[in-house]
Order: structure tokens, then C-alpha cells, then sequence
């Protein structure tokens, strides 16, 4: 197994899938010449070409579109966001257009697409460059959201959306793409809809993907110093939701955390947390506790910055409290 | 004018009342509840969609608004399945998840009715990059009526298609109102065909009552994209006789208006030309109106004979992988 980033594992993924299925193809602002503006598409536009790595305008709502017919007759696009952020933009056609057609159709017509980029609080991006836009897109019924926390997922979870057949809104994170872990050698996918137990633990079950992954990993190996063991459950893809594996950890501890770096309100806490309050309250010894972003837009300063994103001590606190310690 | 055979004119003809007679039906289909939601019917307009896609092969792609009957029946959609679709039963066209304004039909290529006022553009662009991609010959025809020209994503697609020089003819119907917006209340440029000259594409306008012109114009842009890849804006002028949809009166026009475009009926128009020009009889009008009432009254009687979805349905088809 080799160890690479996270940036560098999303580019085999795209690579590797494009060498596999002529059908596939990348397009979006500054994917190609300039290399990906997260340098995500590295040395793509040399080995495929630019028919199947394609330069845009800036036109969000006309690219996506364009990925959403193409897919309707037949190919794969990869549309990337430069960051989620401008999906906003786009809005209207992933979630009238992407999400629905199938549906509306009677199932005649599927959209086999993924729209990727990063997304989350970064680096001093304020308000309108740092948002977790998870939450808008996890209200939807027909999209798929993953959103990955190591090398290895981002790798084989990209694979799988490529070839999956519904649409798939695919987070990456600016603050991941630099991380390093083992990636297996060869093809390789995760399926959508799996999660994984990053931590084993027996006290406390803590929910948390991508970038508070990293965080509540660090947090539960303090904790383990005073004595507390923290299971980490990573659902990795959020719809669809591996609610077993959640579900199991939960008999197993009796206690839940859900993070996210986003807003609580109306968030992916609050949907994670009631479906554990509706699928295992026999099991829970105390009410399933939220650690998420505050309800502010996300501030330029770096103090606020910090004070808005879910911190170890504000998940340590949340431990505490669903221990009673 | 391209040369036509009788039996194609005549098919023309055929087609145009079987949207005109099809609609009728369906607003009194709706006055008896059996249709339900929106109901925007398409008459006044029949020439557009009739002329425009009869010069495309089965494989090349149409897709458009809300206001798509026509366009659907004229693609080769079963008039019974539409129906069905429009009751909400089973064997619709969409199994009646789509309804009046969502009627798909992948057999026939129709990519189908969308809701967003101009959100289908970029999807008819995506099919155009898809058949250039793959390094087919289809054209993508995509309809949109007067307001859609005024949302971002027109702009965005059609600058795309240019740049990429992408096969695709978008045809604006003009019918001079976006539901009660008059065209010159919400667009300072009236002729939309000049807008082509932003993208550096060919423009045109032509008159969308007469069906022959509007045949004779897509034709050219259909041929242009299809050999040469350019995309093309036509502005075919219509007008619709009725309301915005059937909840709509249409107190934004005045009746001398309404009843003076009425003397343009494009079906009535063209039948009266073929006639002059001694290609049909008037007993060959009558037949077509029998045949077509004929027609109408079995997709009826289809639609009526077809169940309500399964309530099983409703979570189908959200997912493939959970299809
Ligand atoms: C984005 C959006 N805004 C508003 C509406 C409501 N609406 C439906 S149809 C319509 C008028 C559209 O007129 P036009 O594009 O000229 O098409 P026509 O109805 O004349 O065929 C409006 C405002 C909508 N469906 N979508």
C-alpha cells in the first residue's frame, strides 16, 4: 500500500476511471490548462485530451446543465465545483433538474453524474467561500452525497460515484487535500452507503466525516488518556446513510455524538440524531448530543473562524455531558 | 420551399389537428376533473412543433417547456400513453409521476417537459455536447417560449453551444406573452432572434403560423448543425389562443387581440392553402377529422381504462439502484 494525499488519491480516481470508460469525462472552471484550481485534476488534461477534460466560462447553472443532458443520453460527467460553494449558482438544476428527472420520467431516464469539489470551512475563506453545503443537498430525495474523511475513501468512494447511476454530490474539503494516508494499490471501490468504524470504542459513540473526522479521532485519543473510549463511526457517504452501522454502535455504547463543521439548525445532526432517538432510544442512557458549526455565517477573523468550527474542547465537553462525568 | 410529397402535407396537416383536437379534449377532460395540476395547452402554436421537428430523424433529441403536448405527440409519443400520463394512471407515459408538464419518452428520443421556466436549455445543450462527444450526427432541437430568454441559464447555454459549436437549434416560441407578461414589458430587445448575434450564431425569424416556412427554416438549421456543428436561435412568432393555462382567463389581452389572431389559425391556414393549391378535397379535410377523432377517443378511452399507480410506486424511482 502506498501513502499518499488525499488531492493525489482523487486524481487516480478520476484517472483511472477515465482510462476504464471512454464515456466519462471532466469538465468545469480551470480543470484543464490551469490543472484543477485545488490542482485535483493534475496531468489530466495531457493524458485525456481537452474533449474529455474540458475548460468552461464561468457559468455554474449552464455547465451543470450541460453535465445533466449529457448523462441523460448517455454519458458520465464529472462536473467540478471549484468549490461547493458557487453550486449555489447551480442550484436550481441539480436539485429541480439532477435530482428529479429520474423520477419524473417514470425511471426512463437516469442521470448517471457526479458533481464534486470541496466544500466546508477553510483557511480564513469567510462567509461565502467556507460553507458545509451538505445539509442543502441531504433534504433531497434522488441525490447521493458522500463526503470523505482519508485518502483511501476518497479514492474508492469517487470510483463508485463515477459508476453509479443516480446523481452524486461528491464534498471534498480544502483542509483534507494535503493529508496523507494508505491507499490500497490497484482498483479498487467502496460502495456508497457504507460506512466504517474508524475508532473502536465501549463508552461513546461519536458520528463524524470528513474534516471532523480528523478531529474527533484527536479528541478520542485524549480522551482515552482520562480514561474514556470513544467509538469514531464514519457513515462516509450521508445518503444514502448506513444507519445499521450507526445503529450498531450505538446498542453497543449507549451514548451518540454527531458532528458537523456546518450550522446545527435543521442540519445533518439533527436528521442522524432523530433517526437514532426513533431507531435506538431503548438503548440510549442519555439524549443524543449535537457538536456542529454555530448558527453564524462562517466569520473571516481567525478567533471567530475558530469559534464557529466544532473544536476538541466543545466535543470533549459533549463527551462529559452524555457520560455524566 | 423544400419539395413536398401530398402524402407528407397531408401528414402535416394530420398532425396539427391531432394536437389542436387531442387538447381540446384534454381542457374538457380537465372541466371534468379527470386532469388535474396545470394544464397548459399548446393551441395556436401547432405549426411550430409540427413544422419544426418533422424534418428531424427518430434518433435526433427534442426537448422542451411545460407546454410540450404538442411537441411530445409530434416526437411519436403514443397519444394514449400522454393521456394516461395526464389522467396520472399507470401506463402514462412517465406512470403518472410526471404529469402535464413532465412528459418523457426515451424510446422516442423526447427528453422531455420541464417546469423551470428556461431550465431546460442547458439540458437540450448537454444532449447536443453528448451526440458531439460521441461523434454522432443527431441535432437536439430545444423549445422554449419568449420568457425563458431572460433567465441566466439561456445566456449560459447558448454561449456554451457556440463556443463548442455544439448541435443543437433552439427554437423561442414567440407567442408574446409570458403568462401575463407581454414580451415588450419584460425584454427592451422585442425581435429575440438578435440575440444570436451575441454568441456570433445564426439568427432568424420566422413566422410560426405557417407551418411550411417554420419546416423550411428548422430544416436549414437542422442540415447546418448536423453537417457543419453550428448551433442556430429561430424565433418562430406565434400566439396561443388560450390562456397562460387553464386557471388562467387571460384578462391581459384584449378580445380584439385574441379574436384577430385567431384569423392566423395555423391549422386552418394551411388546410385552406393545401386546398387552394388542390392537394386535398374537402372530403379529405372531413376524413382527417374522423380519423383523428378516432384517435383522440381511444387515448381516452386508454387512459380511463388504465389503473392508478400502485401506492408501492411512490418511492420507486428515486434511485436506480433502488429502482
Ligand atoms: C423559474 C420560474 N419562474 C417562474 C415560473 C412561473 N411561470 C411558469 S410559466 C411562466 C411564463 C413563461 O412564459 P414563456 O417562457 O413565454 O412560455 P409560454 O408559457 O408562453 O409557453 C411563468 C412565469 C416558473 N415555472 N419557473
Amino acid at each position: 500500500m502506498a501513502i499518499i494525499t488525499y488531492r493525489e488519491a482523487l486524481n487516480q480516481a478520476l484517472r483511472e476511471e477515465m482510462r476504464r470508460d471512454p464515456r466519462v469525462f471532466l469538465m468545469g472552471e480551470e480543470v484543464g490548462l490551469y490543472q484543477g484550481a485545488y490542482k485535483v485534476s493534475q496531468g489530466l488534461l495531457e493524458e485525456f485530451g481537452s474533449k474529455r477534460v474540458i475548460d468552461t466560462p464561468i457559468s455554474e447553472a449552464g455547465f451543470t446543465g450541460v453535465g445533466i443532458g449529457a448523462a441523460m443520453v448517455g454519458l458520465r460527467p464529472i462536473v467540478e465545483m471549484m468549490t461547493f460553494n458557487f453550486a449555489l449558482v447551480a442550484i436550481d438544476q441539480i436539485v429541480n433538474q439532477a435530482a428529479k428527472i429520474l423520477y419524473m420520467s417514470g425511471g426512463q431516464y437516469n442521470v448517471p453524474m457526479v458533481i464534486r469539489g470541496p466544500g466546508g470551512p477553510a483557511h480564513q475563506l469567510a462567509a461565502q467561500h467556507s460553507q458545509s453545503m451538505e445539509s442543502y443537498f441531504y433534504h433531497v430525495p434522488g441525490l447521493k452525497i458522500v463526503r470523505p474523511g482519508t485518502p483511501k475513501d476518497a479514492k474508492g468512494l469517487l470510483k463508485s460515484a463515477i459508476r453509479d447511476d443516480d446523481p452524486v454530490i461528491f464534498i471534498e474539503s480544502e483542509l483534507l487535500y494535503g493529508t496523507k494516508g494508505e491507499v490500497p494499490d490497484g482498483d479498487y471501490t467502496i460502495p456508497l452507503g457504507v460506512g466504517e468504524i474508524k475508532r473502536e470504542g465501549r463508552d461513546v459513540t461519536i458520528v463524524a466525516y470528513s474534516t471532523m473526522l480528523l478531529l474527533a479521532l484527536q479528541t478520542a485519543e485524549e480522551l482515552e488518556k482520562e480514561g474514556i473510549s470513544a467509538e469514531v463511526v464514519d457513515p462516509r457517504t450521508l445518503r444514502p446513510l448506513d444507519t445499521a452501522l450507526i445503529m450498531e454502535s450505538v446498542k453497543k455504547t449507549n451514548r451518540a455524538i454527531v458532528m458537523e463543521s456546518g450550522a446545527g439548525f435543521a442540519g445533518i445532526g439533527s436528521g442522524i440524531g432523530a433517526i437514532i432517538s426513533e431507531q435506538a432510544f431503548d438503548y440510549l442512557d442519555a439524549p443524543v448530543e449535537r457538536v456542529t458549526g454555530a448558527n453564524a455565517p462562517t466569520p473571516y477573523a481567525k478567533n471567530l473562524e475558530r469559534a464557529k468550527i466544532p473544536s476538541k474542547e466543545r466535543l470533549i465537553a459533549a463527551v462529559k455531558k452524555v457520560l455524566a462525568v | 420551399m423544400l419539395k413536398l410529397e401530398r402524402k407528407e402535407l397531408v401528414d402535416l396537416l394530420r398532425q396539427m389537428l391531432l394536437m389542436r383536437r387531442f387538447e381540446e379534449k384534454c381542457a374538457e377532460m380537465y372541466a371534468m376533473g379527470k386532469i388535474g395540476g396545470f394544464l397548459h395547452l399548446y393551441i395556436g402554436q401547432e405549426a411550430v412543433a409540427t413544422g419544426a421537428i418533422s424534418v428531424l430523424r427518430p434518433d435526433d433529441y427534442v426537448i422542451a417547456s411545460y407546454r410540450e403536448h404538442g411537441h411530445a405527440l409530434a416526437k411519436g409519443c403514443d397519444p394514449g400513453k400522454i393521456m394516461a400520463e395526464l389522467f396520472g394512471r399507470a401506463d402514462g407515459l412517465c406512470k403518472g409521476k410526471g404529469g402535464s408538464m413532465h412528459l418523457f419518452d426515451k424510446a422516442n428520443h423526447f427528453l422531455g417537459g420541464h417546469a423551470i421556466v428556461a431550465g431546460q436549455i442547458p439540458i437540450g445543450t448537454g444532449a447536443a455536447f453528448a451526440s458531439q462527444y460521441e461523434g454522432k450526427d443527431q441535432v437536439t432541437l430545444c423549445f422554449f417560449g419568449d420568457a425563458a430568454v431572460n433567465q441566466g441559464v439561456f445566456h449560459e447555454a447558448l454561449n456554451l453551444a457556440a463556443l463548442w459549436h455544439l448541435p443543437i437549434v433552439y427554437i423561442c416560441e414567440n407567442n408574446r406573452y409570458g403568462m401575463g407578461t407581454a414580451v415588450e414589458r419584460a425584454t427592451p430587445v422585442r425581435e429575440l432572434y438578435r440575440r444570436a448575434e451575441a454568441y456570433g450564431m445564426p439568427g432568424e425569424a420566422v413566422d410560426g403560423m405557417d407551418v411550411l416556412a417554420v419546416r423550411e427554416c428548422v430544416g436549414l438549421a437542422v442540415e447546418r448543425a448536423r453537417r457543419e456543428r453550428l448551433p442556430s436561435l429561430i424565433e418562430a412568432k406565434t400566439y396561443r389562443f388560450r390562456g397562460h393555462s387553464m386557471a388562467d382567463p387571460g384578462t391581459y389581452r384584449t378580445k380584439d387581440e385574441v379574436e384577430r389572431e385567431k384569423q392566423r389559425d395555423p391549422i386552418l391556414l394551411f388546410r385552406d392553402h393545401l386546398m387552394a393549391e388542390a392537394v386535398i378535397k374537402e372530403s379529405d379535410w372531413k376524413a382527417l377529422e374522423k380519423e383523428v377523432r378516432i384517435t383522440v377517443e381511444a387515448a381516452v378511452r386508454y387512459a380511463d381504462a388504465s389503473p392508478e399507480p400502485p401506492v408501492e410506486w411512490l418511492c420507486t424511482d428515486v434511485y436506480v439502484s433502488e429502482r
